[in-house]
């Protein structure tokens, strides 16, 4: 065990938004027993979920990696679907290739990506063409 | 005892066994048996009352005020909780209930209905007066007041700050008997008929303001025998209606729905039962919920029909309620010569969040405890059985950092180092 990290493993699984929703309240309520400022926690979770719920739409499901240290949280969601085609498209807010199946869900707004970098201080994205996605996001404590 | 950590709900310790019912169903892992007890940690209970439905020594109980304290003032004015007319037969009808709280005691009677219909409209205003966080969340429900104020800081802001009915009922009842009899404000005594345990704290701690207007809280089973046999008594007389206030709308407040009822516009969803609400606050948290304006949430299933402190099945009682409403007229109440200016309703205090979850105020320090949570919790069996009386391996590890418990708590980390230190003697001799 790293001194001063707190490592946390996710699996998720695909087509199950329920799940997905789990990994995210853990990590809040991690995050709300050290005594993290509460906005930082909904700026987290908010992010986290929205990450997991692309792995779960676009992935076909994936992992969450998660470090905790006293001043910040790293979140690496990574799937290994098929990608994304233009990052530049999936990055503007309303543009969605969520399927109509997922729409009808209350899902896939196109607002996930946009979202997710609001919400971070540190947003990096790592997407190759049938080999998948990775999210990487850091909220800072303070 | 501190106004601040102030609880109806309680422990009778001579009932309690020690059994793990409780510690099991408590929302907030406010319970640990300890020493072959029950014990409630009070900055964690948020007096939902779910530890008495389960308990089935009946040891947990709610603490509410005695029948006598009606003595104490000089004109008494009877609350009662929407959810009583649901305690008896239909048949007797409200204005007897209504008229059966004057033979048992009481001067005077202000429906608690005819409150929550003023209420009922503030939501709208507040949306429309304030700039607010959607979704809104309902405070007619003290146990989910203190949830969100223990378990959801983030949501604090979404609590809509608007005392609850009870409250009001009480402010517009002791005006109205000041102005009828002259009587000073101060020997007018408000007691509220509740359904709960959780309005009997927020009487004695409130939030939102200083200082409660109800003067004592009496509990709707400790009133019932003596309203019953009064009603009986009753029976046949013919009735004047003069005390009815409320019409069905008001009524409807005790059960499930009956709030968010008033709002036409919007979407709003009508909650009830404390895990269930615990669920959908997860969602509100992560914006997972869409264009939601308002939840109505309330801790027991079937709303304040299923409150620990009535008497009637909650659905039976549902079905008497639905009777009253049937009959209910429209309300001719008017509730503008009582309620001179709506933010009258308005919180005066704000709301604190208070972290109970924090393991330490020193960041690294709650670091530190969480990483040695972890690696406790990674040996402990994970059947998450209760005998160590915490619910879970998880809450043992946490209490073991916190320093309340320890390793051989758990019976399973006892026989191992039993078996241990056998060995150990064994090779010894």
């Amino acid at each position: 065990m790293e001194p001063g990290v707190i490592i946390r493993e996710y699996t998720i699984p695909a087509n199950d938004f329920v799940v997905a929703g789990e990994a995210s309240s853990s990590v809040r309520k991690l995050l709300n027993q050290m005594g993290v400022a509460p906005a930082v926690v909904k700026r987290t979770s908010i992010a986290m979920y929205e990450a997991e719920i692309n792995a779960v739409i676009h992935g076909h499901g994936g992992r969450a990696h998660v470090e905790i240290d006293s001043e910040k949280i790293v979140i690496r969601i990574s799937d290994d679907g098929p990608g994304i085609p233009n990052v530049e498209l999936a990055m503007q807010e309303g543009w969605s290739t969520a399927p109509d199946s997922v729409r009808e869900m209350g899902f896939g707004a196109g607002m996930g990506l946009p979202n997710i970098k609001r919400h971070a201080d540190a947003f990096h994205l790592d997407t190759e063409q049938g080999r998948g996605t990775t999210v990487n996001i850091i909220v800072h404590f303070r | 005892m501190g106004q601040e950590y102030f609880h109806s709900v309680t422990l009778d310790k001579d009932k309690c066994k020690g059994c793990t019912n409780c510690i099991k169903h408590c929302p907030t892992e406010a319970i640990r048996v300890r020493n072959g007890k029950a014990e409630i940690t009070r900055e964690r209970c948020i007096d939902c009352g779910e530890c008495i439905r389960v308990c089935p020594y009946h040891a947990k109980k709610a603490v509410s005020d005695p029948f006598e304290m009606i003595g104490s003032y000089r004109y008494k004015i009877a609350l009662p909780a929407p959810s009583l007319y649901g305690q008896f037969n239909p048949s007797f009808g409200r204005e007897k209930i209504l008229r059966a709280l004057l033979h048992i005691g009481f001067d005077d009677v202000f429906e608690v209905a005819a409150a929550a219909e003023v209420v009922s409209d503030a939501p709208r205003r507040y949306l429309e007066s304030h700039e607010v966080r959607k979704p809104v969340i309902s405070t007619a429900c003290p146990a989910v007041v203190r949830l969100v104020q223990v378990r959801f800081p983030n949501l604090i802001e979404n609590l809509i700050h608007i005392d609850t009915p009870m409250e009001v009922a009480a402010g517009m009842a002791r005006r109205r008997a000041a102005e009828r009899t002259g009587i000073p404000a101060g020997e007018i005594g408000c007691f509220f008929l509740s359904p709960c345990a959780a309005k009997v704290t927020s009487v004695k701690a409130p939030f939102g303001k200083e200082k409660s207007e109800v003067d004592a809280v009496f509990a709707m089973k400790d009133i019932h025998l003596l309203l019953l046999e009064q009603l009986k008594k009753m029976n046949g007389m013919p009735s004047e209606e003069k005390h009815l206030m409320a019409g069905p709308a008001g009524v409807l407040w005790a059960c499930t729905g009956g709030e968010s009822a008033f709002l036409e516009k919007g979407r709003h969803i009508a909650v009830h039962g404390i895990a269930n609400i615990i669920a959908i606050l997860e969602e509100t948290v992560e914006e997972r919920l869409e264009d939601v304006d308002f939840i109505e949430a309330l801790s027991c299933l079937e709303g304040c029909l299923g409150g620990p402190l009535t008497v009637e099945n909650p659905f039976v009682a549902k079905t008497n309620l639905q009777a009253v409403i049937e009959s209910a007229e429209a309300s001719d109440f008017d509730p503008d010569c009582l309620v001179a200016d709506p933010s009258e309703l308005e919180w005066t205090r704000e709301m604190p969040y208070i972290p109970v979850l924090k393991l330490d105020d020193d960041r690294m320090k709650a670091l530190e405890k969480l990483q040695r949570i972890d690696v406790i919790e990674a040996d402990l069996p994970g059947l998450d059985c209760g005998a160590c009386g915490a619910p879970s391996c998880r809450a043992l590890a946490e209490d073991i950092v916190r320093g309340f418990a320890k390793e051989t708590d758990c019976v399973f980390k006892l026989r191992e180092k039993v078996s241990d230190l056998a060995q150990r003697f064994g090779d010894l001799t």
